[in-house]
């Protein structure tokens, strides 16, 4: 292949990533921003997303579209209501003590992960995609089913930044981000919000995780990626910046799928993590994100 | 007429250490209470207290016949207490709309109760679509008055309003106080300075280690002017 259209492959390959990337670290971003708690198992809440979404397929006969429809619905609610359970017994109780909650949701990466492992088990599924459609470029065949996973984690991104900024929930997020004891000052229940966000969050990493499981796996241990990389495009963009967010896991995903491609994976991880520490010593507050008050 | 806000015997702590102890003053309908007070007397923790924001480990407080320490601290302004805490603490990254609509959700208040708080403030009108943390001092203490007159509170507390302003702000933010005052706004009013209050008050308790020495009028207290010193220290 001529470098003209090699190149194109691996942009699009690095844009599905970045795709799914950026709703995962999205999730991760909106609960450390708004409750300042660091959620070592939001990628198990991505897994627990792939798992579920193996779990509906399979349990849904007829066209395969119809059993990915339902996962899309089903995994994230049902994400959704792990995280609100784990947020009323564990994070509330701790009140949300910013070092007591790392240790805590460390805990529960292991308690969701061997959850996994002793009702799904160790095997690697895989998830029929929705539809089988090769598109065909001048100068390759291309998955449409990919192509949609960027169209649909564009809308879901799209959604979210009108939660945030045009909607009466999202300014109560923002205040209660801003400052927790003054919010409740005026009327704000921040127990409420707090759930509410952490909820939101998980469900983000779920939605990423139905997205991407036709194209790679449910396995119990595919959180640890999602996690790292998350952290990395946090760091990167700025926490709590949803421009941020979005700017440093296109950045991430690409140079990933392009390096990846032309170079070799190993390769993309090192720049990726020199990124990080590059970002640490020279703008510690992220790309987007505001200086510390 | 009944008191609007009373409370009696509030202790508070930090942790171990004991902030409020035994407070007790009541605020009468209509009027402004000022509470004066060293730095450190326990003035910020009095207010924080009533909100709920702090617990009262003992004691009472109650808004007319409504105990607010049973109610949970996001209730309180629902109640009808309004607060404008020390140093504005405005929602800086958010524009003056947007702290005028938290003011206005807190009760469920409609756009005609902000229209009628602007009229208080007009300039801004003008700072609209201005993040709120870019005003001047005295912008953002009109802005954290008009956020919490969205409540349309019965009572409002209002903690070092004049705190590093200019003379020319003080005054009007001592204007207005006055005015809230004819409309019927019981008041608490924090300051550390006697001349700050003695235009508006219509009586001070001299806050001490976390109790109230002694509430007096405020004709009294300009007939007396060495209780100012026996309490605050400097006049
Ligand atoms: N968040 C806090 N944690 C621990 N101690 C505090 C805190 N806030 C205030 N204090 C202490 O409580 C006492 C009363 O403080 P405060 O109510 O702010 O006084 P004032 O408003 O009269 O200056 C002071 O000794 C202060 O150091
Ligand atoms: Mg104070």
């Amino acid at each position: 292949m001529a470098f003209g259209p090699h190149l194109l492959l691996a942009a699009l390959e690095g844009l599905v990533q970045a795709a799914v990337l950026a709703l995962t670290a999205l999730g991760l971003s909106l609960v450390f921003g708004v409750m300042r708690v660091v959620n070592v198992a939001h990628g198990e809440f991505f897994m627990l997303g792939a798992v579920l979404a193996w779990g509906v397929t399979t349990a849904v006969s007829g066209h395969p579209a119809l059993g990915f429809a339902a996962a899309l619905v089903v995994a994230p609610l049902a994400v959704g209501a792990v995280a609100l359970l784990s947020e009323r017994l564990v994070l509330r109780r701790l009140d949300y003590n910013p070092e007591a909650t790392i240790v805590a949701t460390i805990g529960l990466l292991y308690i969701l992960q061997q959850a996994a492992l002793t009702f799904y088990g160790p095997e690697a599924r895989p998830v029929v995609p929705p539809f089988n459609i090769r598109l065909q470029l001048p100068w390759f065949g291309y998955s449409a089913y990919k192509l949609s996973v960027i169209g649909a984690s564009a809308v879901v991104l799209a959604a979210t930044w009108f939660v945030l900024a045009r909607t009466r929930i999202g300014l109560v997020m923002r205040a209660t981000q801003y400052d927790r004891e003054i919010a409740t000052a005026f009327g704000i229940p921040v127990e409420r919000v707090y759930a509410g966000v952490f909820a939101l969050g998980a469900m983000l990493a779920a939605v990423a995780a139905v997205l991407i499981v036709p194209i790679s796996q449910a396995h119990y241990l595919m959180g640890a990626d999602p996690l790292l990389l998350s952290f990395i495009v946090v760091i990167i963009g700025g926490l709590g910046s949803l421009r941020g967010t979005v700017v440093a896991a296109l950045l991430i995903g690409l140079s990933d799928g392009i390096v990846s491609v032309f170079f070799s994976p190993t390769l993309a991880k090192i720049i990726a993590t020199l990124a990080v520490a590059l970002v640490l010593v020279f703008r510690p507050q992220g790309l987007f994100g505001q200086a510390a008050r | 007429m009944p008191d609007a806000l009373r409370l009696t015997d509030v202790d508070a702590f930090y942790g171990q250490i004991q902030v409020l102890r035994g407070l007790a003053f009541e605020l009468r309908a209509g009027e402004v209470l000022c509470l004066l007070g060293r730095n450190g007397a326990g003035k910020t923790t009095a207010l924080k207290a009533i909100m709920g924001l702090v617990p009262a480990a003992a004691g009472s407080i109650r808004l007319g016949d409504l105990e607010l320490t049973d109610l949970p601290a996001h209730e309180v302004p629902k109640a009808g207490v309004a607060y404008v805490p020390q140093g504005r603490r405005l929602f800086a990254e958010l524009t003056v709309a947007e702290n005028i609509e938290i003011g206005l959700n807190a009760r469920k208040k409609g756009p005609a109760v902000a229209e009628s708080v602007l009229t208080l403030f007009p300039i801004l009108r003008e700072r609209w679509r201005q993040r709120s943390g870019t005003l001047s001092g005295g912008e953002q203490q009109m802005l954290a008055m008009a956020r919490a007159l969205c409540l349309e509170p019965a009572v409002l507390l209002l903690d070092e309003p004049t705190e590093g302003l200019m003379p020319s702000m003080i005054a009007r933010i001592r204007d207005t106080v006055a005015e809230l005052r004819g409309r019927g706004v019981s008041t608490v009013l924090v300051e550390q300075r006697v001349d700050a209050v003695l235009p508006v008050a219509d009586r001070v308790a001299f806050i001490e280690n976390g109790r109230n020495r002694e509430t007096v009028d405020v004709a009294r207290l300009r007939a007396e002017p060495e209780l100012v010193r026996r309490y605050v220290g400097v006049g």
